[in-house]
């Protein structure tokens, strides 16, 4: 819990002094890396062939996206939920049981257009009662409860044959075929992932300097203050689990679309701890980081195999190598790879005062 | 920028490889190398190797080059491994997958690449090449169904046998060898009193263990890997003493090697299998001569395991179908799929052909466990029976009307 105390107290101190530098967002001259990487995304298709456009680059912004709205529960909300992931896994199961598959005893048959929206409000539904929940405890009891929820999940898929078709999972789901083009192609699917990560991104990123999002962080900061204010704590947090239950879902759907297959072990506990590794690698103090931290996560799972057979070691030791890349993050930087990118932009300013925003008292 | 970078080095890569290596046919294998089912992927892929130190990996004047990725038996993990291998190592043809569930989502995933193929390393669950078949798929091993003919006749018959309880892994692979016992003892007037599905990967079996009924003559176990040692060990501690039936994979050299003392309480049980360990046909023995000379004592078992076996198998048939076209993959590989279609392969564990559905005949064998003297427990052939076929000699109609495999089809009855 230390790693979110001490993220909550840096990020209490960004928005603090964001509300001040706000206008110059969105220039060039401000933020050139930013447009950059967004024309970089954007030209993505002209670079990458369709393994990295997909398996790398796709992926990135699928599994990113998972992990925002973790990094939006925990940055924002101060609720560490560790059933994100169950979430997503819980639409791409519902658009697969609405929709068309291979399983026809299973699935209904629904056109895309009905069977997608009804697994998003399902999802919404699922994140918001499981929110419900999890917003009773805090801290560590949150994230047991939502890991709780991840688990039997897991084993229910498993061992529910009816519905989620137990182990075997469901194959061969249909993707969408709208306005003549085929949205699972590569490139198409490529632009389909980078708009709703977009927009997922940039509605985070509205909602934290909304009126919803600065009470959210009051409640994360100061809940009793927050409610001798008038507001309604519980609801305010409830709120925030449907909003980041929409955002995992939208990942859940693009998950099942990218592997047109769903099975338990897409939502097993290893997978939901995933998450809570890629959002803490890339940083849960800023939306960006969820997606640094994917983009890792997806390197090393894809390379670290192919690494260790190169350099002449045992390939089967590879899951060793994943897990010394975090450690070594983790390590030198407790809030992951966007704290180290702070510091390295400090370094070259004034006297090297690289005093923390200080120590200010939350419930 | 790091991204950028990273792709003009990987497409560096990629375009020298692609000058150099015209001469190569790319080959993607995958095995269980993670999860419960560790011990099985590797000594499959030391079946894999076995057969490339036999065969050779010349095909005319072309080589073959392997890629290996892992996966953990989930299907997931099966077509992630596979869409890697493809996309970014850009095989022409697949060996794969391991396990059941795996070989369902390859399968459905093999229909998406029509042009490439793909040769079943060892899964085993009948709806892969049953229902709705993919025309680039084939299976040179046999199901789980067809891997139980005769162990329900000889637990009948010799064994005297009259009613079982049956604990397995809740999943496609072993719902197919259930099946194929139950067929057979129920067809004949045994009993089944109660069928328990445990989640593969399970750890703690003491409560499966407390409701296995005390009035049957055996206990049948389909379970493979860890869980099976698992559930041995813990069996063993609750003092059970049961009569015991195995699965394929149960009585296999992964569980009949494992280490400790709990694998003692398999010696004495009835099993039945596409290989046994002790067979005395020449073929048999020279491919386990080749295993043991592949590998040191201390990295194999005694002797292969059914997975080695497999592939083995398919490692041959896919060579020896690429030697008869001389390599020539061109045409989306038409040729070679028209070779694997057709060849008769001369396999250690007896002689092999596909069905119409690419789906592998060939023999099986009731075992019987025993202790060689010195502690190492081996599968001793009670019974060859060659040429069993996917509908376990039943007529389509009749098969068809069984239904497929879950945890209650087939019922318990004559069918």
């Amino acid at each position: 819990m230390s790693l979110i105390q001490e993220a909550r107290t840096r990020e209490g101190g960004l928005a603090a002094r964001g509300a001040v530098s706000q206008p110059a967002a969105w220039s060039v001259t401000e933020h050139p890396w930013a447009w950059a990487l967004a024309a970089l995304l954007l030209i993505m298709p002209l670079i990458a062939n369709g393994f990295f456009l997909i398996e790398i680059f796709g992926t990135t912004l699928i599994l990113g996206t998972i992990a925002l709205s973790l990094m939006f529960l925990a940055g924002y909300g101060g609720m560490v939920s560790l059933m994100q992931l169950t979430i997503a896994g819980f639409a791409g199961y519902m658009v697969a049981v609405f929709g068309v598959s291979g399983n026809a005893n299973i699935s209904l048959g629904w056109p895309w257009w009905l069977a997608t929206p009804t697994a998003l409000v399902l999802a919404m539904l699922f994140g918001t009662l499981g929110g419900a929940l999890a917003v009773r405890t805090e801290g560590i009891y949150t994230i047991m409860i939502t890991l709780a929820i991840g688990a039997a999940f897991y084993y229910f898929t498993n061992q529910n044959w009816a519905i989620f078709n137990g182990h075997t999972g469901i194959n061969t789901i249909a993707t969408p075929h709208v306005l003549g083009i085929n949205w699972r192609t590569d490139i198409a699917f490529y632009y389909l992932i980078l708009a709703v990560a977009a927009l997922c991104y940039f509605a985070v990123l509205y909602l934290s300097r909304a009126p919803f999002g600065l009470a959210l962080q009051g409640v994360r900061d100061n809940p009793r203050r927050m409610a001798a204010l008038g507001f309604n704590v519980n609801a305010n947090r409830i709120a925030a689990y449907a909003f980041a239950a929409l955002i995992a879902g939208l990942g859940g759907v693009l998950q099942v679309w990218n592997y047109r297959q769903i099975s338990p072990g897409s939502v097993a506990v290893e997978r939901c701890i995933d998450i809570l590794i890629v959002a803490v690698v890339g940083g849960i103090t800023r939306p960006v980081g969820a997606y640094i931290g994917a983009f890792i996560f997806v390197i090393l799972r894809t390379f670290a195999l192919d690494f260790l057979v190169k350099v002449g070691l045992d390939g089967n030791r590879f899951r060793l190598l994943i897990g010394l890349g975090f450690l070594v993050i983790v390590l030198f930087s407790s809030d992951g790879v966007i704290g180290l990118y702070e510091r390295w932009r400090k370094r070259g300013q004034a006297g090297g005062a690289r005093s923390r925003p200080g120590g200010h008292g939350h419930g | 920028m790091r991204r950028v970078g990273f792709a003009v080095v990987t497409a560096l890569l990629l375009s020298g490889t692609a000058a150099f290596a015209q001469e190569k046919i790319k080959v993607g294998v995958t095995a269980t190398l993670e999860g419960t089912y560790t011990v099985l992927g590797e000594d499959g892929m030391r079946g894999h190797v076995t057969a490339l130190n036999v065969l050779g990996k010349k095909v005319g004047d072309k080589e073959l080059e392997f890629v290996v990725a892992s996966t953990d038996a989930t299907p997931d993990s099966a077509v992630r491994a596979v869409r890697k291998l493809i996309e970014q190592d850009k095989v022409q043809i697949l060996l794969s997958p391991l396990s059941g569930d795996e070989g369902i989502a390859v399968k459905n995933f093999a229909k998406t690449h029509p042009e490439l193929t793909f040769v079943n390393a060892a899964s085993g669950a009948q709806e892969t090449t049953y229902v709705d078949p993919a025309p680039n798929f084939f299976r040179f091993n046999m199901d789980g169904a067809q891997w139980q003919v005769g162990l329900g006749k000889y637990a009948y018959e010799t064994k005297g046998y009259r009613k079982i309880a049956t604990v397995g892994e809740d999943y496609s692979f072993i719902y197919t060898q259930v099946f194929g016992l139950a067929l057979e003892f129920c067809g004949l007037g045994g009993k089944i009193s109660s069928r328990q599905w445990v989640p593969l990967g399970t750890k703690d079996f003491a409560s499966v263990i407390a409701a296995l009924p005390d009035d049957v003559d055996a206990i049948y176990l389909g379970l493979g890997g860890a869980d099976a040692v698992n559930f041995l060990n813990q069996y063993q501690q609750a003092g059970g003493k049961a009569h015991l039936m195995g699965g394929s994979i149960m009585i296999d050299q992964t569980i009949l090697s494992s280490k400790g003392n709990a694998k003692n309480a398999l010696i004495g049980t009835i099993a039945a299998s596409g290989q046994a360990d002790t067979w005395e046909d020449p073929r048999w023995q020279k491919f386990v001569k080749a295993y043991q000379d592949s590998f040191p004592p201390e990295k194999r078992f005694p002797s292969p395991s059914l997975l080695a076996t497999n592939y083995y198998d398919s490692t041959m048939a896919l060579i020896l179908a690429l030697r008869e076209v001389n390599g020539d993959l061109s045409d989306n590989q038409s040729k070679l799929k028209a070779a694997l279609a057709k060849i008769e392969i001369d396999a250690p564990n007896g002689k092999i052909k596909l069905d119409s559905n690419r789906q592998a005949i060939g023999t099986n064998f009731v075992t019987e466990v025993v202790d060689d003297g010195k502690g190492a427990l081996f599968s001793k052939v009670v019974k060859v029976i060659p040429d069993v076929n996917q509908t376990l000699g039943y007529d389509a109609a009749t098969f068809a009307k069984i239904g497929l495999p879950s945890r209650t089809v087939p019922e318990c009855k004559k069918y």
